[in-house]
């Protein structure tokens, strides 16, 4: 049987569509996580970005800092939280992999998010004064939707980095579709760790078209370009 | 082995451990200059080739990018089923991925850097006689320079920090002191992995804006570009 047919036949296994270590409940597993992992890293980088962005204050201080913070190896960051006796329990492995890869989320969101708030023309900024807005709703009506396809870039950076790594979260316990990868690798069963792969690699495609269609959808009609918003901070996921 | 109760650091374990801790960071060193060596090696031709040849740029650029998103465990994974999920022949595994992916930033750094090119310096070439080669080698690609250098930092920077998760096909450098702490729930290792891999990080950094002044000295390496 060639390397293709026994790939095919794997796929077609009714065992590996049911039960926990299937593929539907790791595939649940690995978008809760980069969800959650996303949306945390968004409040976080983004709420930062969004402040800093505003007072004008601090940031290039704060996104340097964010962007040294990305030489920490994710591999490490996981494995140092999951051996921690008050983390490495707690929700099935949930928690240790969402707080590590929430850090490693928040770099390109909190960067893109500041970029984007200090391209909004200052003119704009004026003439929102000029028309009576305070602070905060110029932040909300007139900086934020502006910053909004910058901050959009940068999520989608993040979540397909996040995707990616979710494959070490199976390493230190978080079942999800890394476990196929991981357990493949670990009996070299080329076969299981290569479905593994290719499902990651599908689930990173598709979030990566999802957020980029959102994206656009979320960016104000004037705005749109027809080339999209090319995220800073980008890099291969571990 | 549980390490309940104990420090949070243990300075014994580095000197205890220090021949393997070397071995270690030697292993780390070697897998990331033979990928950022052979990468630049690829990638800088294949970046002039993208930026003379137009029909060549959008499959090379395409090619590159794709490869970004595929996460690096499963790039090594699939990969291993070819050549090899453990040593000696993880490392083809492990040489192949990470050159790959020193291919997107390096090839569309030279793209950029010879795009930025002024043309009034390719004028000047052409009216001072130069052939098509001679501008290449002595115009084009010394004024991209700064822009080759800048995607040298990224990619290093970027191969230091995978190196680590070839730990998993029994390679890693530093990485084999993660999983080894992992394995034993013991936090030192791990940390002296951690921090020396960032200290790694940070003077190859320091060596490649050092060769950019010596190499390139009319740029400045805060111009940096990276893609991605």
């Amino acid at each position: 049987m060639s390397f293709l047919d026994r790939l095919v036949h794997w796929f077609g296994t009714g065992a590996n569509w049911h039960g926990p270590g299937g593929i539907p409940l790791l595939f649940e597993r690995s978008l809760e996580l980069s969800a959650a992992v996303v949306a945390l890293a968004l409040v976080l980088g983004g709420g930062l970005g969004l402040v800093l962005g505003h007072t004008g204050r601090g940031g290039l201080v704060a996104v340097n800092a964010a962007n040294a913070f990305r030489a920490v190896p994710s591999l490490a960051l996981l494995t140092l939280l999951a051996i921690q006796p008050a983390i490495s329990l707690k929700w099935d492995g949930f928690l240790a992999s969402w707080i590590a890869l929430t850090a490693l989320a928040i770099p390109p969101i909190l960067t893109n998010t500041y970029v984007g708030m200090r391209e909004v023309d200052a003119d704009v900024r004026d003439a929102a004064r000029a028309m009576g807005l305070r602070g905060g709703h110029v932040l909300w009506r007139v900086e934020a939707p502006l910053a909004l396809p910058f901050v959009m870039a940068g999520v989608r950076t993040a979540a397909i980095e996040v995707v990616a790594t979710s494959t070490l979260a199976a390493y230190v316990g978080y079942s999800d579709l890394g476990t196929y990868v991981i357990a493949g690798l670990d009996t070299q069963n080329t076969v299981e760790a290569v479905s593994g792969a290719l499902l990651v690699g599908a689930m990173a495609a598709l979030v990566s078209v999802a957020l980029g269609a959102l994206g656009r959808l979320v960016t104000p009609q004037p705005l749109r370009r027809r080339h999209p918003v090319f995220s800073l901070a980008g890099r291969p996921a571990a | 082995m549980v390490l309940a109760g104990s420090p949070f650091f243990q300075w014994s374990y580095v000197t205890g451990q220090w021949g393997q801790i070397q071995g270690d960071l030697v292993q780390h060193v070697e897998l990331s200059l033979i990928a950022v060596a052979i990468g630049a090696v690829i990638s800088v031709p294949a970046g002039v080739a993208a930026w003379r040849y137009r029909l060549l740029r959008t499959p090379v650029l395409g090619v590159a990018s794709a490869l970004y998103i595929i996460p690096s465990l499963a790039l090594f994974a699939v990969l291993g089923g070819l050549t090899g999920y453990v040593p000696p022949r993880s490392w083809v595994t492990a040489e192949f991925a990470l050159v790959g992916y020193t291919t997107l930033v390096l090839i569309w750094n030279t793209v950029a850097g010879l795009e930025a090119v002024p043309a009034e310096a390719r004028e000047a070439a052409v009216a001072l006689g130069y052939s098509r080669r001679a501008e290449l080698w002595r115009v084009d690609l010394p004024l991209a320079l700064p822009y080759v250098f800048a995607g040298l930092r990224v990619a290093t920077a970027t191969v230091i920090g995978l190196v680590m998760v070839t730990a998993l096909i029994g390679l890693g450098g530093l990485g084999q002191l993660i999983t080894y702490g992992f394995n034993i729930a013991y936090n030192t290792p791990i940390i002296v992995g951690l921090v020396l891999s960032i200290a790694l990080a940070a003077v190859a950094d320091l060596l490649l804006v050092a060769a950019q002044r010596v190499v390139v000295p009319w740029s400045r390496a805060s111009r940096r570009r990276s893609a991605g």
